[in-house]
Order: structure tokens, then C-alpha cells, then sequence
């Protein structure tokens, strides 16, 4: 039935593009509440100036990342029904309750202190807002929790049992679906992912700063230089944690989905005596092989079996109907691994430059890093991708196939929201985007405004507030050297 | 003979009655900042129009958590209704998902700019107008029955099914009781001219609410028989009409509140009482069907291994939520001061 195919492929395209658009925001908000909230706390511990300054230069960025992840979150919640109708009245029993405690244990404190913690530190006291700072970004945490453990439950389904009559799932043991075989794997790798992602934000925009600053002959301020030497610790210590936590994740990708595995690895045919690790080629699903293959030989039975002659299956051993899309989880994932050990790169560099004691004189370390700036968002949603269209052609692993969950739905009802989800998409967070880069173009200044100072825009700020590093002059207006 | 028939106090009723909760909450709160945003369209002034979303910008986001936990918690709870009525209001629902995403930014936004101020304003007006509408829509298509397939526990229906002029009445009846809520806000927010005119305006959507109100409640039981016989079979007459003069009593003492004793927050708690009642009036419409007339609570219900687990979660957490929400407004309370901008 032709028809009803489109309908799911439509309903698939939609998904994808609404939760990939979702994630770039709390991507960055999950770490970025964890650095305003560390801070916060340094300012109240310290008393030193810089760390209040550039609480309020991120806080002003967070607010409008937070307000885009809240309403592009909205919308997941309702799209399950919309579109996936089959899936969540069977998949509901057991999922729905994670998904119920992410609402109960992450929206409400993330929303409920938001407002404390953006408007309401002369309202509540330096105590309490401190509180909201770390409630907030507890909350972005607790939502990562239950969001990852529904989602793992979904690539390693346990705990359950078939409803006979149904076809529901029907939870047997609650501890089992929450903490599921994959689960711990993804929520430290996705988190630690997230922390990175805005380590790499931050640091680009700290090496803009520094970068503009050397040209024009002027020193940075201490706040610029606190922010990029906080980002560059965390790419030096948290990019190698990264990768060998990557690794234990795929060892247990390998254990209960090894079908991913071999996508992931483009090994269309099996090898029983040690497999190469391809560094590029052509997956052609039609002819079921690596075109213009080129490979390491051995060298992926090395990483996932830790023995270069240890056998591993290749698809040739799965059902084409089975299969996922090789292509898309092929290049999804080098993109990832190779963006990863970029991240690596930069924070070994970053640290010899700090032995050096140039740091902050490094302008190739700060063109490297100003590059590396949306490294992690695009790593994050190369490493999604990687894992959902490998879990295909499934929405429960194994027991639910994607084609079979889509609700009853008429290609041109899926067409048409698609069309309006893209178009708004678009338009609105492309317009949050333009002014969350309006804003990092202007570097944190002594007494940097407060969020309620700001209320007539930037542009009149400066008229206000002269400041020696008060750039305020928008994109457009810039030179193009500049 | 029970209020109503298949009753029983047991966990599927209580997490109908929960989820209830969370879409009454969510109705009050979001209600008054989507009628806010619509009451925009109306000032002009550029320092009026701050004020009013001073007085919303620290809570909003909570507000609409509740319609999070409202969806999710249908998902958690009853996952077969979840799965019938979002495919059966699919245009509404996804026009409300695009509108809430405008009106929400919006908040933001329109700090970020001075030329294209004008752009997030219109997207706030017309974002809340939307959600409200779709809302109502949605609210509407739901009591007049969605058709379905009960063997293959499939909605059944058309894409357009959800249009009648039943839904579109209900779907305006709830864009002007969120823009009476919303003004009786701003009466007990605002001071000076703006909070004049705000109690003119409840003057007029409170009549309008009440009219509203009337023709509903009215048209309802005469769209399925199950809903006539459950307000007007035998002594349940006398509930309605008990019912009908609470809300004629409550809207009496809203005005007079509003212009004889010229009182700040008392039109605003009376008005939310006014929709109380009508929720519960809801309530007694839909029980024990949550997909009027075809699929009861038991029927949808999540397994009792699911309910129990939420339940622990739910009764820990929902009074702490509640505590903290209180807490927010607490912390924002009173008049929004002018002169401090918002943020």
C-alpha cells in the first residue's frame, strides 16, 4: 500500500526534523545551566567580579536557548500521539510512566526556578537564587535521565511482557525498564556530549573575543580570559573521557544490537577471521557493498572484540527487511568520531599552550576554536542519528517495526504539517539564532548589564552604558574582514 | 442510585481524576496569559504592552508545563485515549503546538529587537489567539465523539471531522473566557489607566463568558443521548440548574467586585471559579468516558503496575510542584512596576 508507506515515511521525516531541531537546545542548555549555576556560585564564593559579569553575559544567551527548547519540546510531547498513535497505545504502558516522571521531576523544577533564577536575585536573596540556579540545572538533568532511559528502553527493550490481546506492552518490572542495558551507556555518554557541546560554545565565543580584541591592539578582559581558559579545561579533560565512554557505548551497542554495529562499521559481509575498520567508502545497500572501501585490517576486531583475529558477523548474515539504512548510519557516525577526536585535539593543544603560558596570545588556538564552536552540536546530532536510524527499521528493537507504529495517518495531513513545521522552524529559531549570535558578538564587560537593564535591546544599552569594550555593533554592520 | 453510574474510587479514577487536575491548572494558568497575549491586539502603547508581559514573563513557562503533564500524563495513563484522540484532532492540536511555539519565543524575541518589535507582538497575539482557539476546537471535537475503530483501536474518522460548528462555538467560548481571565489578571496586576481599562473590558467578557457559557452548556446534551440523560434524566435536572445558578451567582459577584467594590484581585479568583464549575460540569458530562461515548477511563486505563509506579511519583512530587509554583508567585507578587521593565 503505497500510500500509507508515504504516510510513515512522511511521519519518520517529520519526527526526525522536529527532535533533531528539539535537541540543539537543551544540547546546549544542559551544560550551559550547569556553568551559570558554577558561576553563580564562584561569584558568591569568591566575590570576584568577572565570575558575576559573565553569569550575566551566558544568562541573557541561556534565556533565549531555554524559551526555544521549552516550546520545541512542547511539541514532541504531542507528536508521539499525533503521528505514532500505534506505537504509543502499545509502547505506552511502559514508557509513558518515565516520560510522565520527566514532566513531574525536570519541566516543573527547570520552569518553576527559571523565573527566580533569571528576574529574581534582588527578589529572593543570594541563597535562594543560588538554589534556583541549581534547580534548574538539576532539572536539565533529571529531564536527560528519564528522556534517555525511554529512549534506551527503546533500543534494548527488557522488563516487559505482550499483552496477547492488545498487542500493548505491559511493564513486569519497572526497575529493569528504567535502568535497561543500554541505558546507563547513553545517559553519561549523551550528557558528557552535552557538557562539551557547551564547552566548545563557549570557548568559540571566548577565542571571537580574544581574536578581535589582538587585532585591534587591546587587551581582553579577565572575563574573557576566565571564560576560555574554563572552556579549554573542560576540552582537556572531558574530550578523552568522551571517547572512552564512546567506546564502552558501542561495546554494548555490539552486545545487544549488533545489526547497529555493523552498519556503523559498513561490514556488509561477515569475517570470520578478523574484520578491517573502514576510514571511508560507499555503502551501497543495493549490491550489499563498501564501494572504494578503505580499511585498516583487523583493526575493528581489535577495538570491539580487543583481539585482531576475533570473527565478526557481517549483514550478509541479516535479513534485508531488517537491515538498517547503511549510508546514514555509516557517515552519521565517522562524523561523530571524527569531530570527537577534533575535540581532543584542541584540548591537548589548549594545554600545551597553557604550559607555554600563551593561552590567551594563541590566535591559532583561537581560530581553531572559534571553528570547533559548533563542533559539539553537530557531533550531538550526528551521534543521534547514528543511533536511531540504527535502531531501524524497528521503534522497539526487535519487537515493534517503525512501519507498523505510525498512526492512521493521510500522507497530505503528515505533508502539510511537515511543510509548516519546517517553514516555522525556520523562521523562528532561525530568528532566535540571529540574536543569540547579536549577542556573542558583544564580549562580557566590566559590570556587565543585568537581564532587566537590557530591556530596551542592546542597541540602546550602549548609549547608556559606555564601555571601552562595548561592542554593540550588530553583524550586518560589521566589516567583512572583521 | 450513584451520581453517576459505573463509579468506583480506584486508581484508574484517580489518575483520571489527576490528569483532570492537571488540565484544570493548566486551563487557570495558561488561561489568563493566553488571554493576556490576546488582550495585546487591544493596547497600543508601547509601555502598557510591556507591563502586561512583565506581569507573565517569570511564570509562563510553568504555566505551560501543566499542558506538558496534561499530554504526557494521558500518554502514561490512559495510552489507548492518547493514541485515539490526538490523530482525531490532529489540525487543532498541530496548530496549537505551532501557535504556543510563537507566542512563547515571543517572550523573549521581542527584548532582542527595537525595529522588528512589531513582528514578536503580532506573533504573541496571534500565537495566544490560535492556542486558544485550537484549544476550544480541540475541547469541542472531543465532547461531540470522535469515531473510531474499536477492534483495531484505531481513530476512524476524517481529517476534517473535528470542524463543526459545534467545535468552532466552543472554541471561541474559550478565546473570550482566557481574555476574561486574562483581563481580571491585569486588574489585580496593573494600576492606572491600564487597569481601567481592564476592568471595562472584564465588564463585557464577562457578559460574553457567561453567554457563552450558556449555549454550550445548552448544546451539549442535545449532542449525544448519553449526555442528555446524564443532566436532565429524572432528579439530575436539579443538579443542572443548581449548577446554572452557581455560575450566574459567581459572574454576579465578579461584577460587582470589579465595579461597585472596585476590587483588585477578587474579580480574578471569582472569575477562575466560574471555570471550575464549568469544569466540573465537564467532568459529570464525560465520566466515566474519557472518549465520549466509546471508550470508558477503565478501558484506556495503563496497567496497574504502571499506575502504581506513577502514583508513588506523582503524589511525592505534584504537592512539592504545587509548593514551588506557589512559591514563584509568591516571589512576583503584586503590582508589576512600571518603571522596572521586565527583565
Amino acid at each position: 500500500m503505497l500510500g500509507s508507506f508515504d504516510a510513515v515515511l512522511l511521519a519518520r521525516i517529520q519526527f526526525a526534523f522536529t527532535v533533531s531541531f528539539h535537541f540543539l537546545f537543551p544540547a546546549f542548555t544542559i551544560g550551559l545551566a550547569s556553568y551559570l549555576a558554577v558561576l553563580n556560585g564562584l561569584w558568591l564564593w569568591t566575590k570576584d567580579r568577572k565570575y558575576l559579569d559573565l553569569f550575566r553575559y551566558w544568562v541573557k544567551i541561556f534565556a533565549l536557548a531555554f524559551a526555544m527548547g521549552v516550546v520545541s519540546g512542547i511539541v514532541m510531547s504531542y507528536q508521539f500521539g499525533t503521528n505514532w498513535s500505534v506505537f504509543s497505545d502499545r509502547a505506552g504502558p511502559v514508557i509513558g510512566a518515565p516520560m510522565a516522571y520527566e514532566v513531574l521531576s525536570a519541566f516543573f523544577l527547570e520552569a518553576g526556578f527559571l523565573g527566580i533564577m533569571l528576574f529574581g536575585r534582588d527578589k529572593v536573596g543570594p541563597t535562594l537564587h543560588m538554589i534556583a540556579c541549581a534547580a534548574v540545572a538539576f532539572g536539565t538533568f533529571f529531564s536527560a535521565f528519564w528522556i534517555l532511559s525511554v529512549n534506551s528502553w527503546m533500543q534494548t527493550p527488557v522488563g516487559f511482557s505482550i499483552d496477547p490481546e492488545t498487542g500493548q506492552f505491559l511493564p513486569e518490572d519497572f526497575w529493569q525498564i528504567v535502568f535497561n542495558p543500554s541505558f546507563p551507556y547513553r545517559l553519561v555518554h549523551t550528557v558528557t556530549a552535552a557538557y562539551l557541546t557547551t564547552a566548545f560554545i563557549v570557548g568559540g565565543v571566548a577565542a571571537f573575543h580574544l581574536l578581535r580584541r589582538r587585532r585591534r591592539g587591546e587587551e581582553a578582559s579577565a572575563a574573557t580570559k576566565t571564560m576560555f581558559s574554563m572552556a579549554m579545561w573542560m576540552a582537556t579533560i572531558v574530550a578523552p573521557v568522551q571517547i572512552f565512554l564512546g567506546d564502552m557505548h558501542g561495546l554494548n551497542t555490539l552486545e545487544h544490537q549488533p545489526v547497529k554495529v555493523m552498519a556503523m562499521e559498513g561490514h556488509y559481509e561477515s569475517h570470520p577471521d578478523g574484520a578491517p575498520l573502514y576510514l571511508f567508502g560507499l555503502p551501497n545497500d543495493e549490491t550489499q557493498t563498501l564501494d572504494y572501501a578503505v580499511g585498516i585490517p583487523k583493526l575493528s576486531s581489535l577495538i570491539l572484540k580487543h583481539d585482531l583475529d576475533a570473527p565478526l558477523d557481517g549483514l550478509d548474515t541479516v535479513p534485508d527487511e531488517d537491515q538498517p539504512p547503511v549510508g546514514i548510519v555509516f557517515w552519521a557516525f565517522r562524523i561523530m568520531v571524527a569531530l570527537g577526536f577534533a575535540m581532543l585535539g584542541i584540548g591537548l593543544w589548549s594545554l600545551w599552550a597553557r604550559w607555554k603560558g600563551r593561552l590567551h596570545e594563541a590566535r591559532w588556538l583561537h581560530r581553531a576554536a572559534l571553528v570547533m564552536a559548533p563542533s559539539g552540536l553537530i557531533a550531538v546530532l550526528a551521534g543521534w542519528v547514528t543511533t536511531e536510524v540504527g535502531r531501524q527499521p524497528y521503534t522497539v528493537y526487535g519487537m515493534l517495526r517503525t512501519a507498523d507504529s505510525a498512526a492512521p495517518l493521510a500522507a497530505p495531513a503528515v505533508g502539510a504539517s511537515l511543510v509548516a513545521f519546517v517553514v516555522i522552524y525556520f523562521a523562528v529559531f532561525g530568528a532566535g539564532t540571529y540574536y543569540i549570535l547579536r549577542l556573542m558578538n558583544r564580549p562580557p564587560v566590566f559590570d556587565e548589564p543585568r537581564l532587566k537593564d537590557v530591556s530596551d535591546g542592546p542597541i540602546r544599552t550602549a548609549g547608556i552604558t559606555p564601555a571601552p569594550e562595548h561592542a554593540t555593533r550588530r553583524p550586518e554592520d560589521m566589516q567583512p574582514g572583521e | 442510585m450513584p451520581l453517576v453510574d459505573g463509579f468506583s474510587f480506584d486508581l484508574t479514577f484517580i489518575w483520571a481524576f489527576l490528569i483532570a487536575f492537571a488540565v484544570l491548572v493548566y486551563v487557570i494558568l495558561d488561561g489568563f496569559d493566553l488571554g493576556l497575549g490576546m488582550l495585546f491586539a487591544a493596547e497600543r502603547k508601547r509601555g502598557d504592552r510591556d507591563v502586561m508581559m512583565n506581569s507573565v514573563a517569570p511564570v509562563w513557562d510553568g504555566n505551560e508545563t501543566w499542558l506538558v503533564l496534561g499530554g504526557g500524563g494521558l500518554f502514561a495513563a490512559f495510552p489507548l485515549a492518547y493514541a485515539l484522540i490526538l490523530p482525531a484532532i490532529y489540525a487543532p492540536i498541530i496548530a496549537m503546538l505551532l501557535a504556543l511555539i510563537f507566542r512563547g519565543v515571543a517572550f523573549e524575541f521581542r527584548w532582542r529587537t527595537e525595529r522588528r518589535r512589531w513582528i514578536w507582538d503580532i506573533a504573541f497575539i496571534g500565537g495566544s489567539g490560535v492556542a486558544a482557539l485550537s484549544q476550544g476546537i480541540a475541547l469541542g471535537a472531543l465532547l461531540q465523539g470522535i469515531e473510531i475503530d474499536k477492534a483495531a483501536r484505531a481513530y476512524a474518522g476524517g481529517w476534517w471531522d473535528w470542524l463543526t460548528p459545534f467545535s468552532l462555538t466552543v472554541g471561541v467560548a474559550v478565546m473570550v473566557g482566557y481574555m476574561l481571565l486574562g483581563a481580571t489578571w491585569l486588574v489585580m496586576k496593573t494600576t492606572g489607566d491600564l487597569q481601567d481599562r481592564m476592568r471595562r473590558r472584564a465588564w463585557v467578557l464577562g457578559i460574553a463568558t457567561v453567554a457563552f457559557i450558556g449555549l454550550v452548556s445548552l448544546w451539549t446534551p442535545f449532542l449525544q443521548d448519553g449526555y442528555y440523560s446524564r443532566w436532565f434524566g429524572g432528579w439530575r435536572i436539579g443538579l443542572a440548574v443548581l449548577v446554572g445558578l452557581a455560575v450566574l451567582a459567581l459572574a454576579a459577584m465578579m461584577f460587582r467586585a470589579l465595579h461597585v467594590h472596585r476590587h483588585d484581585y477578587w474579580p480574578f479568583i471569582l472569575a477562575l471559579g466560574m471555570f471550575g464549575l464549568c469544569f466540573v460540569g465537564l467532568g459529570v458530562s464525560m465520566f466515566p468516558y474519557i472518549v465520549p461515548t466509546e471508550v470508558t477511563i477503565y478501558e484506556a486505563a495503563a496497567p496497574r503496575r504502571a499506575q502504581i509506579f506513577m502514583l508513588v511519583g506523582a503524589g511525592i512530587l505534584i504537592p512539592i510542584i504545587l509548593a514551588y509554583t506557589a512559591y514563584a508567585y509568591w516571589v512576583f507578587r503584586g503590582k508589576v512596576d512600571p518603571e522596572a521593565g521586565y527583565h
